[in-house]
């Protein structure tokens, strides 16, 4: 196995290669880090794109009667923000951190098909870019519309061609559709990979929980993701060839357009929110100074909530006047996933128990996500109740309970993803300091505009209004939110500043900073293109661990 | 691991790693994902046939137009067969046999074509059914389309290695690769008997 500490390797200041040469390198690789590191970067650039959508909305909304944005600029803005940020950047993190990591963590030289996965990549940054076309070609030969504004679920009949002219619902569904194809090939890729690329001794219950975590992650995205390609297919099918799937006047059902969306749509919110557990699976316990508690419980809840997801999909159909005996399934359902999900927070808090708790970045921000997707699953259960579901349905409250799931569970992951690996893609470290400021204000900023959401939303706030009249009792809290949006740049500006500053001169990270235990920790930062030097052998769950204590080894437990 | 003793900081040594190290092949895993993730695609397309049999709001319906495809799904079923019989062959080192058998199986499924393209032929010509008349010929045209769209993938993926196999390129250790290529073909298949149930005969 690799040495661990051997010489730092330090970015090497290169014998100067024309930019060209670089830019061609990025453009033609099939190196799985490199292609990790693209994901996450694009998939940041469309974070601003759509954080810049969300203020836009949010000044619009400061105060009552406003008319900073007209109405059809207003639907396109929350179409494009919800749209960008499910396809854009949720999806591109999980491939991104799944591509990074997983042939690190299991001792591979790479993913099972590496140009397959190149492939996959321009095929979902190329859908992106064609979806943000919209804003110059929407206009089509119609003149009509620029950028989609049927809001990211697309409801049928807004979509047909006769409420929604011009070419701009065509840009959503191919630009989806192309990134779509693009995500299911780098599925089927790290699903692959998983399966036929994992190093001697990583059997199945040795590998890391981020991994398997991936797996299933992977195999959900196969189920789901084609469904909602199947249903672009027919809504073009609608909208070029003349077809009914969703013509009412010809028969045709709007509601088995949301039957077919929310089936993709509501498990692909855990496809979103998987890896961020399977990210706090590998920072809390490292953190904690303790392996994992409940190892097989925590793969065990998450392989049920990947299929427990795939049946609670008209939760978000309550309104639309299914069958009692439908509305009665869904919401059992519902609350069912509530069950595994509450294992995993136990799990993580059994992990900090305990522990010789580290409160190092990336632990400051998993911690925040335990306290944020707590409030953010109780919120959930709330709204499976189906009554209290028919009052609150497309209200405030929602937004506000799926940016808790989305921000508070996802992103703080994410971020806490990006302080945690950071000094292993670049070899070196983010700023604790500035770390510190961006944690403290970003969190403060989220907690003041979404907690605060939550109010207006029970006080009869519908979602995807443009403007409101004063004096609901609506007027104070809306503009404590858009205040809560300029807390939460400011705060992001310092996590700019921070990448910035510490990609020049940040501090060198050495191989193992945090004194980790997975297989990525063990070669150098940041890797080189064939990632170690011999294939390791692993005998335990913590390979790194066995490493460092050969008086102590994990095998002897396991 | 070497014998025990050559490291005195180990407490004892780590129990041995399965020797050799068998892992499943990625050709294999990879195509069963695909089959996984195709299904899913018709899954969505079978049930948009199922919900909308019978909700036509005008003619033609399918009791009137659509006849069962005999023919044309014999030969795609039997194909199923011949690729098999054909891999066998070039494992058994008869790149003959295997062109052979191969061969069978693409004049199969382009027969499964030619009916196919038969029978549309008739319901927009004769029947004046397009995909733009009714929910019938809607859901129709977009199942079987896909499904036929899907055979002739196939058929030119089978043709690829026709074309390798006669000038001589293919040789037994191919086998497994090919054998990856047939599961397609088999799933293609069993994609044709949910639809030959759903469309000929619960539709009908």
């Amino acid at each position: 196995m690799t040495v661990l500490d051997e010489g730092i390797a330090r970015p090497h200041a290169p014998e100067h290669v024309s930019r060209w040469v670089t830019v061609h390198a990025w453009a033609t690789t099939v190196d799985h880090k490199k292609l990790g590191v693209m994901y996450i970067a694009s998939a940041l650039v469309f974070f601003l794109i759509a954080g810049l959508e969300a203020s836009l909305m949010r000044i619009q909304l400061a105060v009552p009667n406003n008319d900073f944005l007209p109405p059809n600029t207003f639907n396109r803005m929350f179409t494009m923000h919800g749209t960008t940020m499910v396809f854009l950047v949720g999806m591109p993190m999980f491939f991104g951190f799944g591509n990074y990591l997983t042939p690190l963590m299991i001792g591979a030289r790479d993913l099972a098909f590496p140009r397959l996965n190149a492939f996959g990549f321009w095929l979902f940054l190329f859908g992106g870019l064609l979806l943000y076309f919209s804003f110059l070609g929407g206009d089509g030969l119609y003149g009509a519309g620029t950028a989609p504004d049927v809001g990211w679920f697309a409801y049928a009949p807004l979509t047909g061609r006769a409420f929604s002219r011009g070419n701009s619902t065509d840009y959503w569904i191919l630009g989806i559709l192309v990134s779509g194809l693009g995500s299911t090939a780098t599925a089927l890729n790290l699903a692959t990979t998983i399966f036929c690329a994992r190093c001697p001794g990583m059997t199945w219950s040795k590998l890391p929980v981020f991994v398997w975590l991936m797996l299933i992650n992977c195999l959900l995205t196969l189920v789901i993701l084609t469904p909602l390609t199947a249903a672009q297919v027919m809504l073009l099918f609608d909208r070029f060839l003349g077809a009914q799937f969703f013509d009412t006047q010809a028969g045709g059902s709007a509601v088995l357009w949301q039957h077919f969306f929310w089936f993709f749509g509501h498990p692909e919110v855990y496809v979103l929110i998987i890896p961020a557990f399977a990210i706090a699976s590998e920072i809390v316990p490292v953190f904690s100074r303790k392996p994992l508690f409940g190892y097989p419980f925590m793969i065990g809840a998450t392989v049920t909530i990947a299929f427990i997801s795939l049946s609670v999909w008209a939760h978000h159909m309550f309104v639309v006047g299914l069958s009692a005996s439908a509305n009665t399934f869904f919401a059992a359902s519902t609350m069912l996933i509530a069950v595994p999900t509450g294992i995993k927070i136990f799990n993580w808090l059994g992990t900090m128990w305990g522990g010789k708790i580290r409160f190092k970045m990336p632990m400051l921000w998993c911690t925040a996500f335990i306290f944020s997707f707590v409030i953010a699953g109780l919120t959930g259960v709330m709204l499976a109740i189906v009554p209290f579901d028919w009052q609150l349905s497309d209200s405030y409250f929602v937004v506000a309970h799926f940016h808790f799931v989305l921000i508070g569970g996802l992103l703080f992951n994410i971020f806490a993803a990006i302080y945690y690996w950071f000094p292993k893609v670049t070899g070196r470290m983010l700023d604790e300091k500035l770390g510190r400021l961006h944690f403290w204000v970003f969190a403060t900023g989220f907690y003041v505009t979404f907690g605060t959401m939550h109010f207006p939303g029970l006080l009869g706030m519908p979602r995807r209004i443009y403007t409101f009249d004063a004096g609901r009792g609506w007027d104070l809290l809306n503009l404590i939110c858009s205040l809560g949006v300029l807390v939460q740049a400011i705060g992001l500006c310092f996590f700019l500043w921070n990448v910035v500053r510490s990609l020049l001169r940040g501090e060198p990270a050495g191989d193992d900073p945090w004194d980790a235990w997975t297989l990525e920790w063990s070669t150098t930062s940041p890797p080189p293109e064939y990632n170690f030097e011999s294939v390791p052998v692993v005998h335990s769950r913590r390979p790194l661990w066995d490493l460092k204590h050969p008086e102590d080894p994990d095998w002897k437990y396991e | 691991m070497s014998a025990a003793g050559t490291s005195s900081t180990l407490a004892t040594t780590p129990p041995a790693v399965p020797s050799p190290w068998r892992l499943p092949d990625k050709g294999k895993v990879g195509m069963a994902c695909l089959i996984l993730t195709e299904s899913s695609f018709f899954a969505i397309f079978v049930v948009a046939y199922v919900f909308y049999i019978g909700k036509s709001l005008n003619g033609p319906f399918p009791a009137d137009v659509l006849e069962l495809p005999i023919l044309g799904s014999i030969c795609l079923l039997s194909s199923s067969v011949t690729i098999v019989l054909a891999i066998r062959a070039l494992r058994a080192g008869s790149t003959g046999m295997f062109c052979a058998w191969w061969l069978v199986t693409i004049l199969l499924g382009l027969e499964f074509l030619v009916g196919t393209g038969i029978e549309w032929y008739g319901l927009i010509v004769e029947h004046g059914l397009w995909i733009d008349t009714n929910l019938f010929g809607t859901t129709f045209y977009s199942l079987v389309g896909f499904h036929a769209f899907h055979v002739t993938l196939g058929l030119l993926m089978l043709t690829l290695v026709l074309v390798f196999g006669l000038t001589g390129k293919l040789r037994p250790e191919h086998a497994e690769r090919t054998e990856v290529l047939s599961w397609y073909w088999h799933f293609v298949d069993t994609v044709w008997i949910v639809v030959f149930t759903v469309v000929y005969v619960i539709g009908r």
